[in-house]
C-alpha cells in the first residue's frame, strides 16, 4: 500500500492524496435487487486502513450491501466507487468471505486446498503459483490456527474450523479491501481471537475492511465506524457515538414491556405485536462476554 | 489370463469397443467430477435423455445422430435456462419439466417411424460393438477437447463448486464459466452416446465420479479414481457381455453402479472407527 504515505506539500496535491487515500465511497447510495431497494440514501466514506461495520438484524440489508461493494449486486441509484472505479471490476484487490450455505455434499478438498483458492484472483486462469503464494497461504492458515490442519479433508473439519479455513483463504490473497459476511459466524472464542488479530493486522498493513456482523462489542472496539441498518440507516459514525440503546432499539426494533408479566416484542418488519412464543425470556441479542 | 486378453485381440469389434469406451469413460470421469462438485446429477440426466428427440429426428431425416443430439442438448439447456430467468421456478423443476417432455417426445418420433422399434435401444444403450474408426476419432478428439477445457477453467470451475458468488468475486464471469461447464458436459453426452447410448453415459457420468468422490481427499484424486472406475467397468463390462452373452452396454452400467456399491460400502465399513477417531484428534 504504497500511496497511504502522506507526502504532500501543498494544498492541491494533499487533496489528490486525500481522495488516493480513500478506498471505497457510497454517496446516496441505493441498494436492493432490481424492483426491489432494500436500502437507501447510504453515505459513507471508507479510507484505507480503516474499517466499517454493518450491524443489524437479518433482512436489514447487511448482505445486500456487501454484495452491492463487491459487485454481485448493481446500485440501484447514487453512487458507489471502490478504488475509485464502480465496483466489480477489481479482483486483484478485494477478496470477499460470503455466507455459505454448507448442505449436502462436501467438496473433496483439503484445508490447504481451500486457503489456496484466495490466491486464485492474482494468477487467472493459469498463471503459476510460486514460492511467495505458498508462503502467504502457510501465514494465512497459521494466523487463523489452522496450519495443522492444512492436509485434512474439509469434510473431517468441524463448522467453526471450516470457517477458519474460510477466514484463512481472505487473509491469504491479502488484498486491499476485506468485504466479510458475518465472518465470526461458528468461530469458537479461540477463533474469535485470532480473528481479531488477523483483523487488526490487516488494517495495520493498510487494507480496508468492511463487515457485517453480530458482534456489536467486538467490532466496536475494532471498527473505526459503525452503520446501524435496518432497511434503512439508522447511525453511522465512530462507535462510541452510534452505539447507544436507543438507535440499538430502532436497528434490532425490540421492545420490551416494562411492568407487564409478559415482554412484547414489536416487530418492525410486520408492524404488529406478537407474543413471544415459548418463555417469557426477553429476545435482546446476547453480546459476547469479554 | 488368457481369457481376459483374447476377446480383444482377436476380434477387432471388440477392440473398437474397448478403446471407444475407454475414451468415453475418461471424458465422463472429467465432466462428472465436476457435475458431482457442483450438485449438477440432474441435469446431465436431463440431458441424457434430452438428447432424445434430436437423434430420433436426426435419423428419421437422414443426418448424423450427433447433430441431432446437439441440437436436442442446446434446446434442453436453452429451456432450462429460459424457465429458471423468467420464473420464479428453480431449475430442477425447469429441468424436470423438459427432461420428461423431451423424452416423450423422443419417444413420440421414434414410435411414429416403422423403421425405429431396434433403434430405441441403440440410442438408449448404444452399440459398443458396432464402433467404427471415425467414430472413434470423434470420441478422441471430443475427449481431448473436455480434459483441456477442464485443465485450463480448473481454477473458475473449482471456484463454482465452492461458491458462485466467490468465483465471480475473484474475476471469474460465474455465468461464463457456468456455460463452459454446461458445454463440457453436453459435448461428453452428445459425443459419446453413438459409442453406449444415452443411458449409459449418464451412468459413466455418475457413478465412478460418485466412488471417486467417496474415497478421494482432493479433485485430481476423485477424478484419477473415477477414470480408474470407468475404464475397469467398460473393460469389464465387455468381457462380460462376450462370455456369457449379456447386453454389452447395459452390462456396462451395471458393473459401473456395482463398484460405486462396493466402494459405497467399504467406506462406510471402515470409515466408521477411523472418521471417529480422526474427529477427536482435530476437536
Amino acid at each position: 500500500m504504497s500511496d497511504v504515505t502522506h507526502t504532500a506539500t501543498d494544498s492541491a496535491s494533499a487533496a489528490s492524496t486525500e481522495a488516493s487515500r480513500v478506498c471505497a465511497q457510497a454517496r446516496d447510495l441505493t441498494v436492493g435487487y432490481p424492483g426491489e431497494p432494500i436500502v437507501d440514501m447510504i453515505n459513507f466514506v471508507l479510507p484505507y486502513g480503516q474499517a466499517i461495520a454493518l450491524i443489524g438484524t437479518n433482512g436489514s440489508g447487511k448482505t445486500t450491501l456487501l454484495k452491492t461493494a463487491v459487485g454481485l449486486l448493481k446500485p440501484l441509484d447514487g453512487e458507489l466507487s471502490v478504488f475509485g472505479t464502480r465496483p466489480g471490476g477489481n479482483a486483484r484487490r478485494i477478496a470477499y468471505l460470503g455466507q455459505f450455505h454448507n448442505g449436502g455434499f462436501i467438496l473433496p478438498l483439503r484445508a490447504v486446498d481451500v486457503v489456496r483458492m484466495g490466491r486464485f484472483p492474482l494468477h487467472g486462469l493459469v498463471g503459476g503459483m510460486d514460492e511467495e503464494d505458498y508462503e502467504m497461504v502457510l501465514s494465512a492458515m497459521r494466523a487463523m490456527g489452522v496450519e495443522k490442519l492444512a492436509d485434512t479433508p474439509l469434510r473431517f473439519l468441524s463448522g467453526g474450523q471450516q470457517q477458519r479455513v474460510y477466514l484463512a483463504q481472505v487473509l491469504a490473497h491479502h488484498a486491499d479491501l476485506l468485504v466479510m459476511d458475518e465472518p465470526t459466524s461458528g468461530l469458537d472464542a479461540g477463533g474469535r481471537e485470532l480473528y481479531l488479530q488477523a483483523v487488526h493486522d490487516e488494517l495495520r498493513r493498510g487494507a480496508s475492511i468492511l463487515v457485517a456482523t453480530h458482534d456489536i462489542q467486538e467490532e466496536a472496539a475494532l471498527c473505526h465506524q459503525v452503520m446501524l441498518l435496518s432497511r434503512k440507516v439508522v447511525a453511522f459514525g465512530p462507535p462510541q457515538q452510534v452505539l447507544n440503546s436507543e438507535t440499538l432499539l430502532e436497528t434490532f426494533g425490540i421492545v420490551i414491556g416494562k411492568g407487564q408479566k409478559r415482554p412484547t416484542v414489536l416487530e418492525r418488519e410486520h408492524r404488529h405485536e406478537t407474543e413471544p412464543s415459548s418463555q417469557p425470556k426477553p429476545r435482546v441479542r446476547r453480546f459476547w462476554p469479554r | 489370463m488368457h481369457v481376459l486378453v483374447t476377446p480383444f485381440t482377436s476380434n477387432a469389434f471388440m477392440m473398437q469397443a474397448l478403446i471407444a469406451g475407454m475414451l468415453v469413460s475418461i471424458a465422463c470421469a472429467v465432466a462428472g467430477t465436476f457435475v458431482i462438485m457442483r450438485g449438477m446429477a440432474f441435469i446431465g440426466d436431463a440431458l441424457a435423455h434430452g438428447v432424445l428427440p434430436g437423434i430420433a429426428l436426426a435419423f428419421l431425416l437422414g443426418f448424423p445422430g450427433i447433430l441431432g443430439a446437439a441440437v436436442g442438448a442446446v434446446v434442453m439447456i436453452g429451456g432450462v435456462t429460459v424457465i429458471t430467468q423468467r420464473s420464479r421456478l428453480s431449475s430442477d423443476t425447469a429441468i424436470g419439466l423438459l427432461f420428461i417432455g423431451m423424452l416423450a417426445l423422443g419417444v413420440v418420433i421414434v414410435s411414429r417411424s416403422n423403421s425405429f422399434s431396434g433403434d430405441l435401444t441403440a440410442i438408449l444403450f448404444g452399440e459398443p460393438l458396432g464402433i467404427s474408426i471415425p467414430a472413434i476419432l470423434i470420441q478422441a478428439t471430443a475427449t481431448l477437447v473436455i480434459a483441456v477445457t477442464a485443465f485450463i477453467c480448473a481454477r473458475p470451475f473449482l471456484l463454482l463448486s465452492f461458491d458462485p458468488e466467490q468465483a465471480q468475486v475473484a474475476g471469474f464471469s460465474a455465468k461464463l464459466y457456468h456455460n463452459i461447464m454446461l458445454f463440457m458436459i453436453a459435448t461428453t453426452i452428445i459425443v459419446s452416446f453413438q459409442t453406449v447410448g444415452t443411458l449409459l453415459v449418464f451412468g459413466l457420468l455418475i457413478a465412478p465420479a460418485g466412488a471417486g468422490a467417496l474415497l478421494a481427499r482432493r479433485i485430481r484424486g476423485m477424478m484419477a479414481w473415477a477414470i480408474v472406475f470407468g475404464t475397469f467397468s467398460v473393460y469389464s463390462g465387455l468381457l462380460l457381455s462376450y462370455y456369457f452373452d449379456l447386453a454389452t452396454g447395459a452390462s456396462i452400467i451395471l458393473v459401473t453402479t456395482v463398484l460405486f456399491f462396493i466402494v459405497f460400502i467399504l467406506q462406510n465399513a471402515r470409515s466408521r472407527l477411523p472418521n471417529a477417531l480422526e474427529e477427536i484428534q482435530h476437536e
